[in-house]
């Protein structure tokens, strides 16, 4: 291996792991949001949208990111919608995103037995503020590793960015061996980078993980 | 208004040319399920057992599997081991080990799990019966195990296609890129297609992975 | 005698074509304690359930100090601060501490002032020997103890009536007689119940009145709770009582 080789690349695997961080973090918030949204219609059942948000959630989760990114980036434009690629990769991953975040919310409210609701109701309170004081801290705590979960199989999606021309760490990679043909150097450098994004979500997910079973069972 | 390209798909065989491009797609998924199975199984039950050192090899391989995008791991496998061993590889077989690697470490996951999850009484209520040990695990702790599996492992299937996706980008001839060719070869009659084609190749996954996933939600509910 | 505080008309609930409870009419005076028993699937927990609301009904009516109780009616929520519930398996809130399940409806319901909730949530676990476990998590206790604690939480609203719903039944053995203990100081008090119980001692010594429920329908009622678990006057109630003995005959 050629230490210096890969000194002198590190400039450019700096900056696309910026790119993917930046375009990554940002999808994962829309995906969130997206989520929330999606999870509020389903749970008030809002009519039209409820089946409209079902739509969505099924067709998202059940295609690739790399084929809804070459519809939003290669077939809108047909139709006269552009988008610049930063754009394209957020929006994709915060659909994608969306969709996994709809079913995880889902279940985390889904987990929490209806007689927590009877008894706040009993209470007196009325359906929002049971849901506010009671159901919704409940649905988050055991929604949460789920959420983790799919951060992680965000942060990871975003590999298929470079098939949009983005100058993601797949594109440098890719772009380095194809140009010095310094392939092990390259291969290297990539999974250290990507070591460098997602090691660090990955252990504060289990650690948060393991906090949080700890607050539910108490042991 | 020009045409959105679904012409186009009608063209001779383009239709045809897609959807063997996206039987490309299934066909390594059910190769490497089926691999992944097999070798789950057998990891999984090692997995149940008390050795340190096998733990923590186990803990690092699903670690890996974890984090490491599955595109890092394809281009590893295509590009970095022929490199470092010299060997001849296509993409396809590259492709196979990469997802066997992949769901091997989710099958042995769902194997462990399921195994541990069978409660001791099952064993101890089996065997109090005066069944060998034998028929504990033939008629009462497989047969649950497996159970518990089957949902599961349908899912993977789905996640599986989904992420054979990736295979283009090491260069193999799979629905995108078939789709790419034929937005390519019908450029000056219809600059359009790209909107129906790629739409198209959007609708096929969902025809393919939903029933399947529904199909694993549904087992799941029956066999819960 | 107390003036009239529940009463009970015609209650009609059933699911299709299945009636639950069937035509029932009952009134509970203030102060009162109604035990109501009966075989399982009697009707006798979907009969409390109506009473708070908490499923719908078919048929005939609830009136709380002659105001209707009906579920999803705009109403209801303060209807319900009027009646305080306890259910069989003690749903604390899992997030929040033992003091903050207390004070939580009482606060955001009533608008309470906190400091004023907590002196009066902190007697009350005080009455039933708890105090000590104020900033617990329900987690951190026991069933009985999160029963009493239930009980409490249900007490701060200052419910008019309080309905306990097989309350003892999820309980170990041993941690039976406190949670009852706690009941009987309060009909010692003076609180209104309606009580569904599976413990017919329990039942013997708390009843001002008994009900005896079977398919949906009151068929026996006594204002002598000792007479009624001695001497019951239909052949069913006599039945029913009778799987509690074990004599062998």
């Amino acid at each position: 291996m050629d230490l210096a080789v890969m000194q002198s690349y590190l400039p450019l695997y700096r900056d696309a792991l910026f790119l993917t961080l930046r375009i990554g973090w940002q999808g994962v918030f829309l995906a969130l949001v997206f989520g929330l949204v999606c999870v509020i219609i389903l749970h008030l059942k809002i009519p039209v949208l409820k089946t409209l948000t079902g739509f969505y959630v099924e067709l998202f989760r059940n295609t690739p990111l790399l084929v809804q990114l070459f519809f939003l980036y290669f077939a809108l434009p047909r139709i006269g919608i552009r988008m610049t690629p930063e754009f394209t990769g957020c929006l994709g991953l915060g659909l994608i995103g969306g969709a996994y975040m709809t079913e995880t919310f889902r279940s985390g409210l889904e987990s929490v037995p209806k007689i927590q609701e009877e008894s706040a109701q009993s209470l007196g309170m009325t359906p929002l503020l049971a849901f506010r004081h009671v159901i919704l801290p409940q649905a988050v705590a055991s929604s949460v590793p789920g959420i983790l979960a799919n951060v992680i199989f965000l942060l990871k999606e975003t590999s298929v960015f470079s098939t949009i021309s983005l100058m993601d760490l797949m594109f440098t990679a890719k772009d380095l061996i194809g140009m010095y043909a310094k392939t092990i150097e390259c291969l290297v450098l990539l999974v250290i980078f990507y070591l460098i994004m997602l090691l660090p979500v990955s252990v504060a997910g289990s650690v948060l993980e393991r906090r949080l079973r700890h607050a539910e069972f108490g042991d | 208004m020009q045409s959105l390209g679904i012409d186009v798909l009608l063209r001779g065989t383009n239709f045809l040319r897609l959807l063997s491009g996206l039987w490309v797609a299934v066909r390594i998924s059910l190769i490497s399920v089926a691999i992944s199975i097999a070798f789950g199984i057998v990891m999984g039950m090692l997995m149940t057992s008390k050795n340190r050192i096998l733990q923590v090899i186990f803990r690092i391989y699903l670690e890996i599997v974890r984090i490491m995008p599955q595109m890092v791991l394809l281009f590893i496998v295509y590009f970095g081991t022929t490199r470092v061993f010299g060997w001849n590889l296509s993409s396809e077989k590259a492709a196979v080990i990469v997802f066997s690697f992949w769901g091997t470490a989710e099958m042995g996951d769902l194997v462990r799990g399921a195994l541990i999850s069978i409660p001791k009484i099952q064993y101890e209520s089996a065997r109090a019966l005066g069944m060998k040990e034998k028929d504990v695990y033939l008629y009462v702790i497989l047969p649950q195990t497996i159970r518990r599996m089957i949902p599961l492992s349908i899912n993977l299937i789905t996640r599986m296609i989904k992420t054979t996706s990736l295979v283009m980008m090491i260069g193999m001839v799979e629905v995108l890129k078939v789709g790419q060719q034929i937005i390519e070869a019908n450029r000056r009659t219809s600059p359009n297609a790209a909107f129906g084609v790629f739409a198209v190749v959007f609708i096929l996954y969902f025809l393919i992975c939903w029933p399947i996933s529904r199909l694993s939600v549904w087992l799941e509910k029956r066999w819960a | 005698m107390e003036k009239e505080l529940l009463r009970i008309e015609h209650l009609k609930k059933g699911y299709g074509t299945n009636d639950v409870i069937n035509d029932l009419s009952l009134t509970v005076r203030k102060g009162e304690v109604i035990v109501v028993i009966g075989p399982s699937g009697c009707g006798k927990s979907t009969l409390l359930r109506c009473v708070n609301a908490l499923e719908d009904i078919q048929g005939g009516q609830i009136l709380l100090d002659g105001e209707p109780v009906r579920k999803n009616a705009p109403n209801i929520s303060r209807m319900r601060e009027k009646i305080g519930m306890v259910f069989q398996s003690y749903d604390l809130f899992p997030h929040r501490t033992i003091l903050d399940n207390i004070t939580l409806a009482p606060m955001k319901v009533q608008k309470r002032k906190k400091a004023e909730v907590e002196q009066e949530a902190l007697e009350l676990l005080d009455r039933v020997g708890l105090k000590d476990r104020k900033d617990d998590y329900p987690r951190q206790l026991s069933g009985g103890q999160k029963q009493r604690v239930a009980i409490v939480r249900a007490l701060c609203m200052h419910p008019e009536i309080l309905l306990l719903d097989e309350i003892t039944a999820a309980l170990d053995p041993e941690m039976v007689r406190e949670v009852l203990d706690v009941v009987l100081s309060l009909a010692k008090a003076g609180s209104t119940m309606m009580i569904v119980t599976h413990e017919m001692a329990f039942a013997k010594a708390i009843a001002d009145r008994v009900i005896f429920l079977e398919n949906g329908q009151i068929v026996e009622e006594s204002s002598d709770p000792k007479a009624f678990f001695e001497r019951p006057e239909t052949e069913r109630a006599r039945q029913f009582l009778h799987t509690f003995d074990y004599e062998s005959d």
